[in-house]
């Protein structure tokens, strides 16, 4: 018998009683409208949850490190400041300048958000716990992400404003650049696992815990992704494209209201998706650092029961929050520390230290990768 | 658009200020891009000028006193001083020890203030925001010392032809000791946290060169000059106050760029202090309560009737009339040469009263600098310079 949570089976079972009270609607259709609704639902939940948590940690973390107090009075500890600040926005006029290219002023920060809340499909929380496993999976973010710098020019060009095509046009040379060689850090985690699924790339990480992670196997792909993670972001070592010092904003400029606000949870939400990718394809996942098996057996806890199994879900769910969010974390330290590199300094180490960097460590990779499988043979 | 901007034809033309978010004050650029390269930069000033030179010609040097400050507004004992240097110089005023020790400290105060100010915005001016508010942290211990010994924070108007104003509070100069112990630790804080920076080396080192020629041919002066190599401080060349007194040394650097400038301003933060140490152990009459007390208790033969112990020398009188004479006058300022060039003819207000302002000076070199630099870099440039609008626009 698959003893294996159906939650779909269970979700449609929870109509049943429906059925029974009102026997005229076709409930399991109406059900299975829903199941497709959930997981948009979820992401946009998720997601925006998520966001609200970082913008916390940025602005506590910031005061931290400069010696302030921080948000304080939304909230316990100022935690719903981020939420204050977003019905701020909502309510805020929204103003498109004069002579400002209005169709593609407003597509622009929907399209620079839409891609980044769509590559949270492939997040993989926990074994079964993920919203899409497609077999393309790290393809998809890929492919999906390099729209964004196509809504960054949108939005630099529509607003009729020099700082903000300047940014427009530094954001999309810096997604360019830094998107080669994140590519490529990924390919060699794709060479390791034969599979480009999300879930299969942590499977293979999962066996010995914390020694089968893939940041051992590829120390260098791992740096040279987090750098070129970092760029993409556009946080404070490489947040030229909305260099307040040089650019006022940047591509943002002109943007009030929402508009703004869906640049702002934009690259929280890219932050977080970042964090969450390092951490799929380099820490393990949900692995925690003993092997959860290692863990119920050593607490003699049998892996078949219902409850357990719930259980162990919420932990592969928290330890793969708890990784992203430290990554969150350092690059929030980063960024209350570091000046800010020049456009020539930063595509200079995108284009002639990150791109040959991640090629030789892809090289040797797959080179290696050939050897151990031919002895193997 | 796009295709223009990369073409050498038709530069874009973008007007850096008055209100952008990191110009300093009310300075405008009018910048010439060539793509991210800078063709040329075009100054405009002018927003903040208040008359200073001519409202000075309708006040006595008392009366004057209150507008300095807002000339240099970051260094402001500096811009007392020199209002009150101009005068006595010109009457040949001599002023007591006790009040002229007094003077210095606050000066080299006001320098430490002066450089923080300077090196939050500079190292914000490159992106990293953080050691502005450490700077606010020391500096505002400055200004509790300035604000228990002259009632004010930032306008003090504290010096006085002849002297000070009022004499140290009881207990400020063991403050002041405390200081001077909290402040040093911090400025090694500072550098442990800046100066070896790969990314601030990589956006400091070798951006705006000046030479030892170009230096001096540019008239610069302060930290610009020292920078460049000039060994050129006029607390050792002018020999005002009591700064002779005291062993210290002029910090200068080779390098003549951006981040020589960094290093001078560091380590003449740490010349100030250790100028502020001698200077308040040797200053006579040390720490006390009150020296009036004491002189009439001790009665006609007491030491501290002697002139040098006087806080203040016979007082001008409201009424002091500037003499018949002309002279120039300078300090050395935490931005640079500090100058008053002064007419008077036998009257309460100067028939004329120029100020020479470090900033307006040292900002002329500002466009050779940026011209070929990256966009990023005349942020760079100009902070490193140190202006303050209220003085380069007086």
């Amino acid at each position: 018998m698959n003893n294996d949570i159906n939650l779909y089976v269970s979700w449609v079972n929870f109509f049943d009683f429906l059925n029974l009270l009102i026997p005229s609607i076709s409930w399991e259709g109406f059900a299975k409208i829903i199941w497709i609704l959930l997981p948009i639902i979820f992401l946009l939940l998720g997601a925006t949850l998520g966001v609200l948590v970082a913008v916390w940690l940025e602005r506590k973390i910031s005061a931290g490190v400069q010696q302030r107090i921080g948000p304080e009075y939304a909230g316990p500890m100022g935690v719903l400041q981020a939420l204050a600040d977003g019905l701020k926005l909502i309510f805020k006029e929204d103003i498109t300048p004069q002579n400002a290219q209005s169709w593609l002023f407003t597509l622009g920060p929907a399209i620079v958000v839409v891609p980044v809340f769509f590559s949270f499909m492939i997040i993989p929380f926990g074994n079964k716990i993920i919203l899409a496993n497609i077999n393309i999976g790290v393809f998809f973010w890929l492919a999906i992400s390099s729209i964004v710098p196509l809504g960054l020019i949108m939005s630099g060009y529509g607003s009729n404003n020099k700082y903000a095509l300047l940014g427009g046009l530094r954001a999309a040379a810096q997604s360019i650049s830094y998107e080669i060689p994140l590519a490529l850090s990924v390919l060699g985690i794709i060479i390791l696992t034969d599979s480009l699924s999300t879930i299969d790339i942590v499977e293979k990480q999962a066996t010995h815990g914390i020694f089968t992670w893939n940041i051992w196997k590829q120390p260098v792909g791992f740096i040279a992704f987090l750098i070129s993670a970092l760029a993409e972001c556009e946080r404070l070592p490489f947040d030229l494209p909305e260099a307040e010092e040089e650019l006022v904003a940047g591509y943002q400029t002109e943007y009030t209201g929402m508009k703004f606000g869906l640049f702002y949870v934009g690259s929280y939400v890219n932050l977080i998706l970042s964090s969450l990718l390092v951490t799929t394809l380099y820490l393990g996942g949900w692995t925690f650092v003993v092997p959860v098996e290692t863990l119920l057996d050593f607490f003699h806890v049998s892996n078949s029961d219902i409850g357990v199994k719930v259980w162990v879900g919420f932990f592969n769910i928290s330890v793969t929050l708890v990784k992203a969010y430290f990554l969150v974390f350092l690059a929030i330290l980063t960024r209350w520390t570091f000046p800010r590199v020049r456009i020539d300094q930063l595509l200079d180490l995108g284009w002639k230290f990150l791109l040959p960097l991640s090629l030789a460590n892809l090289l040797i990779t797959a080179s290696l990768q050939l050897f151990f499988s031919s002895i193997n043979i | 658009m796009i295709a223009n901007l990369n073409s050498s034809s038709s530069p874009m033309v973008v007007s850096m200020g008055p209100h952008h978010p990191s110009m300093h004050g009310v300075l405008r650029l009018i910048v010439s891009l060539d793509g991210e390269n800078v063709v040329d930069c075009e100054p405009i000033l002018g927003y903040l000028h208040r008359g200073m030179e001519k409202i000075a010609e309708n006040r006595t040097i008392v009366q004057y006193l209150p507008y300095v400050t807002r000339w240099d507004y970051l260094a402001t004992m500096f811009t007392e001083a020199i209002t009150v240097n101009a005068p006595e110089r010109l009457a040949n005023i001599e002023i007591p020890k006790r009040a002229s020790y007094i003077r210095v400290i606050m000066l080299e105060l006001s320098r430490i203030a002066s450089h923080l100010l300077w090196l939050g915005p500079f190292m914000a001016d490159i992106g990293a925001q953080t050691p502005f508010f450490y700077i606010f942290r020391e500096r505002e211990m400055i200004y509790d010392l300035f604000e228990s010994a002259t009632g004010m924070r930032m306008m003090h108007n504290y010096f006085r032809v002849g002297g000070v104003a009022a004499d140290l509070p009881y207990g400020w100069i063991e403050k002041c000791l405390d200081f001077c112990d909290y402040f040093l630790p911090k400025v090694n804080e500072y550098e442990k946290l800046i100066t070896n920076n790969p990314i601030f080396l990589k956006r400091v080192s070798g951006i705006g060169y000046i030479s030892r020629e170009d230096a001096i041919n540019w008239g610069l002066s302060g930290p610009m000059l020292r920078a460049s190599g000039v060994q050129w401080d006029l607390r050792k060349v002018d020999n005002y106050e009591c700064y002779n007194e005291l062993n210290w040394d002029i910090q200068w650097n080779n390098e003549g760029d951006c981040l020589a400038r960094y290093v001078v301003r560091i380590r003449e933060m740490r010349e100030s202090i250790k100028i502020i140490r001698q200077a308040l152990i040797a200053i006579p009459g040390g720490s006390y309560e009150s020296l009036e007390a004491k002189r009439i208790n001790e009665g006609r033969q007491s030491p501290w009737n002697e002139f040098d112990y006087q806080w203040i020398s016979k007082k001008p009188s409201p009424t002091f009339k500037i003499p018949a004479q002309e002279h120039y006058v300078r300090v050395e300022a935490p931005k640079g040469e500090l100058g008053v060039y002064l007419i008077g003819d036998n009257n309460l207000f100067p028939w004329r009263l120029k100020i020479r302002p470090p900033g307006f000076i040292n900002l002329q070199v500002l466009p050779s600098l940026v011209r070929g630099m990256k966009l990023a870099d005349i942020m760079t440039i100009l902070g490193s310079i140190d202006i303050i609008m209220g003085e380069v626009d007086r």
